[in-house]
């Protein structure tokens, strides 16, 4: 899941400079359980926008506002409504806001900042547990990934800066190479200390991304 | 080969100390330290220390060589990808550098430009392994070079830090990836340093103590919260605090871990921070 937080309202205010009406999108997958663009929110926005003196001509929860076909659709069946407003806030993670620009000209204010790929732990608690780096090395580290859990991204051990088993960036936080070292040592395997693990090929990691599924292997296909 | 690498070849004793190059372009203060450094055989000069922004080391290593001091240049992957490495990497070598310190670097969380991002593009293994490719004639790329650069590379261990064993591993990747030499974080404990050098000691490859000049109290507890890997033990914080003269007591500390240095490792490299007129008393016998 992306997670989203709200960007301040002050933040926004200073956008709606030149806005009189605003027609406000929200999503109802991601931007919903972070509770940055679900129903409960564009409800708040919409009710602080009038409290401004503004006019919100109308507004939508998309499915998946990634999705830029099924946002496209659905702008298009409410397109009075969108034609009335001077710009549409989009509560929702970044890929949900271009899903919108994609298939609009008008213009498009965020009012979400996207934070990262996150695991919940429970609610209101998630934690970046992949980068996307387009690289894995999970196989050999466990399970553990320290591209994303090391603060450095390090690929063969730990830095000088690990204290007692603690990162220098968070004391609180155990560093990742010392519990990529004992989940090893518990399966018995060497795993990544067996070997130098190489510098990452960033050329994976090319972006924009563009992946198109393989329909027979599900393998990655060239780019 | 430089100075000194022929030392430590021949097995003799070294001294090292360090220098941070300025916040500015004048470069005369960093000079004079260095002349009061005449005792030690090479100079680490650090490289934005601490993720603080300072001169580039590569300038001030080069002015040190033409003021007839030796120096050992610091490189961090922090603040450079793999071409900027290496292309410094070759300008470091045609500028006359041989020494270098091959470190990950702390993170911008703790430096002066916080918001800057942080690269780590190669981590202190890997770039062990590019300077190998380099003496050896290719860059990272494969491709050749024109005439390949002469290096002593060196990396850094923390042998105070646990968990040891895999403080080892890591030291051991970087001794299969071509260190020649170690410098270590500050070590305050025997114990410690003792159980260490037994497991290190037959891997062959000469570490140079780091030796730690605690001025007062108040400095190593800074130390033990601000600076990674560096930790003061209760019991030396306890005689600092006892001390009349703490700045004579840190020396006394400083001068029994340089015993250490002498019974279980090749050197010392000295920290003492503006007081290097100690630096006679420190390597008092």
């Amino acid at each position: 899941m992306i997670i989203g937080g709200s960007k301040g309202r002050e933040e926004l205010e200073a956008l709606l400079e030149d806005c009189q009406s605003l027609f406000l999108i929200g999503c109802g997958s991601c931007a919903t359980v972070c509770k940055v663009g679900g129903e409960e929110e564009v409800f708040a926005a919409q009710e602080w926008l009038e409290g401004l003196g503004l006019e919100v001509t109308g507004s939508v929860i998309l499915d998946e506002a990634c999705h830029i076909m099924r946002a496209a659709r659905e702008l298009r069946r409410l397109r009075v409504q969108v034609a009335e407003a001077d710009a549409l806030l989009v509560m929702s993670c970044g890929a949900g806001v271009q899903s919108i620009s994609d298939c609009t000209e008008k213009r498009v204010l965020a009012a979400v900042n996207s934070l990262f790929l996150g695991n919940t732990r429970r609610f209101g608690q998630y934690e970046e547990k992949c980068s996307l780096c387009g690289d894995c090395i999970l196989n050999e580290t466990a399970g553990i990934c320290p591209v994303t859990n090391c603060a450095k991204g390090l690929l063969n051990g730990p830095c000088g800066g690990m204290e007692n088993g603690y990162c220098e960036v968070d004391n609180e936080r155990e560093c990742a190479w010392v519990r990529i070292y004992h989940r090893l040592e518990k399966q018995q395997r060497q795993g990544v200390f067996a070997k130098t693990v190489a510098a990452k090929d960033w050329s994976r990691k090319f972006k924009p991304g563009l992946h198109q599924l393989d329909r027979s292997s599900g393998a990655e296909r060239k780019k | 080969m430089s100075r000194f690498a022929e030392k430590l070849s021949r097995q003799q004793f070294v001294l090292t100390a360090e220098i941070a190059p300025p916040k500015g372009v004048d470069v005369t203060l960093a000079l004079e330290k260095a002349k009061r450094l005449e005792a030690v055989d090479a100079i680490n000069i650090t490289d934005n220390q601490g993720a603080c922004m300072r001169m580039s080391p590569l300038a001030l290593a080069r002015l040190l060589i033409e003021h007839g001091y030796e120096p050992i240049l610091q490189l961090t992957c922090r603040d450079r990808n793999r071409m900027a490495l290496q292309s410094d990497l070759l300008g470091a070598a045609a500028l006359g550098i041989e020494n270098l310190l091959l470190l990950t670097g702390d993170h911008p969380r703790f430096g002066d430009h916080t918001a800057s991002r942080p690269v780590f593009d190669l981590d202190s293994v890997q770039l062990l392994q590019v300077v190998d490719g380099l003496i050896n004639g290719t860059d990272m790329a494969g491709k050749a070079l024109s005439v390949s650069p002469h290096f002593f590379p060196g990396a850094a261990v923390a042998p105070a830090t646990e968990p040891q064993q895999l403080v080892l591993k890591k030291f051991q990747k970087k001794i299969a990836c071509g260190a020649r030499f170690f410098q270590t974080q500050a070590v305050f404990q025997r114990s410690q340093l003792e159980s260490f050098m037994l497991a290190a000691d037959r891997f062959q490859v000469p570490v140079i103590l780091g030796v730690l000049l605690l001025k007062n109290l108040r400095m190593a507890e800074f130390l033990n919260r601000n600076v990674p890997g560096v930790q003061v033990p209760e019991d030396l914080l306890k005689r600092l605090e006892e001390a009349t003269d703490p700045l004579a007591e840190g020396v006394r500390i400083a001068r029994e871990m340089v015993a250490l240095g002498r019974e279980f490792c090749q050197g010392v490299h000295l920290m003492t921070f503006g007081c290097e007129d100690l630096i006679p008393q420190i390597l008092a016998e």
